[in-house]
């Protein structure tokens, strides 16, 4: 599915694969800051207890993210995340996306990988003594903090303000409204229209 | 078409993020000791908020033991002339001793300046008269299958203790409510939380972590893969 006019007065904003993307990684997210959260506060540690079962949780669900991501870049629409990376690497708001969600994604992705890194040397480290470095716990804590306060402000857009938060619309369903995009994204809409015409 | 030739902000910015981040598992440790005073007043201000305060809490079996003051013991046995099991108002009845010592733990996070209070083995040891033949003793905590030991020497050293009371309170349960070893001097897995039973022995046995893979004496920055051994 290709980003541009669909029905009247709508426009596809995401393919299938990019929401897929979205929704495997914020499914993910939220379980692994959930027993994240248990396994580091000791006031939830101890109103939770079962440590192993949420480090289980955590362990798996990193494993299983993994994968899910590998399966959709794998299974997906390649086409469409290639010319999402493109806008990203541009850093112009002339795409889908201002240039605030462009650094928020840029962000999410390297945070992605470096949690990925750390969490697996912690984990790592746990059975091979030599893999066990002072600041990993540091660095994954850290990245947690700073992707938990991007995160409520992703929320805050995406589900509270009233002026942003008919994006959500585009994420789940696909499509925004176009008098939307026009008033969000006029430089985007324009670029569709001078494709089109 | 724009292609190619415009500069790629985007990428640069990954990559910058990615390069900072995998380079600070080098240099994490020396900013954090560095920016310490400023986030442990942080997190200090935080911990009356949520009771962080810098520490972990971790449990090998998932749930932390319950204290009851009633049916709890300290077994002190082995090779020992007088095997006892101290009450926990026997051991508040012991001369009390207090210090104020950081605390190291081997997965690399610290807490600085903890007070604690308690009573040095020497008042128990005392109590129970070891056998010449002794020579380290093995920790049983409540918590079922962990246990480490100490040798004698090591247990004589002058900032050690079994504590009673953390930061001026008794121990509460995250912390190993009533009684928890404290060493300093070597990472925290040595200092048996939820403390049950204490045997003197002529050899020093092989405790839970160790059994993993981790070193007998847990030297702070000496042992474990850090520092220099």
């Amino acid at each position: 599915m290709a980003t541009g006019r669909a029905s009247s007065g709508r426009i596809v904003r995401w393919s299938r694969t990019e929401r897929a993307l979205h929704w495997v990684h914020a499914a993910a997210f939220c379980t692994l800051l959930g027993s994240g959260l248990c396994l580091y506060l000791p006031s939830l540690e101890e109103w939770v207890g079962r440590r192993p079962l949420l480090k289980h949780i955590h362990v798996y669900t990193a494993a299983a993210w993994a994968v899910a991501i590998v399966l959709v870049l794998a299974l997906g629409d390649r086409r469409s995340l290639r010319r999402t990376l493109g806008e990203l690497d541009r850093l112009e708001p002339d795409g889908r996306m201002n240039r605030r969600q462009q650094l928020n994604t840029i962000a999410t992705g390297a945070f992605a990988v470096l949690f990925a890194v750390s969490g697996f040397l912690l984990w790592y480290g746990e059975r091979d003594t030599r893999f066990r470095f002072a600041s990993t716990l540091l660095v994954h804590d850290w990245l947690m903090y700073v992707s938990f306060l991007l995160f409520l402000g992703h929320l805050f857009y995406a589900l509270i303000l009233p002026s942003t938060r008919h994006s959500l619309n585009g994420m789940t369903r696909g499509w925004v409204r176009e008098e939307w995009a026009e008033r969000r994204h006029p430089e985007w809409v324009a670029a569709l229209r001078s494709d089109t015409d | 078409m724009r292609e190619a030739r415009e500069p790629r902000y985007g990428r640069a910015a990954f990559l910058t993020l990615l390069g900072g981040g995998l380079s600070s598992l080098w240099w994490a440790g020396k900013v954090s000791g560095f920016v310490s005073p400023i986030t442990s007043s942080v997190s200090q201000l935080l911990g009356n908020l949520f009771p962080v305060g810098g520490w972990r809490i971790y449990t090998i079996s998932g749930s932390m033991p319950i204290f009851d003051p009633a049916s709890w013991r300290l077994e002190i046995g082995g090779l020992v002339e007088r095997p006892h099991a101290f009450t926990y108002d026997e051991l508040l009845a012991l001369p009390r001793a207090h210090q104020v010592s950081d605390f190291h733990c081997v997965t690399g996070w610290t807490v600085r300046d903890v007070h604690w209070g308690g009573v040095r083995f020497s008042h128990l040891l005392d109590a129970v008269r070891p056998l010449p033949q002794a020579k380290a003793i093995r920790f049983d905590s409540l918590e079922f299958a962990y246990n480490d030991s100490l040798t004698l020497e090591q247990l004589r050293r002058h900032d050690v203790m079994l504590a009673l009371a953390m930061d001026g309170k008794p121990l509460t349960r995250p912390h190993g409510s009533p009684a928890r070893v404290v060493i300093p001097e070597m990472y925290g897995y040595k200092g048996v939380k939820w403390l049950a039973k204490m045997t003197l022995v002529a050899h020093e046995p092989t405790g839970y972590w160790e059994q993993l893979g981790y070193d007998q004496d847990a030297w702070v920055g000496h042992s474990n893969g850090y520092g220099s051994s």
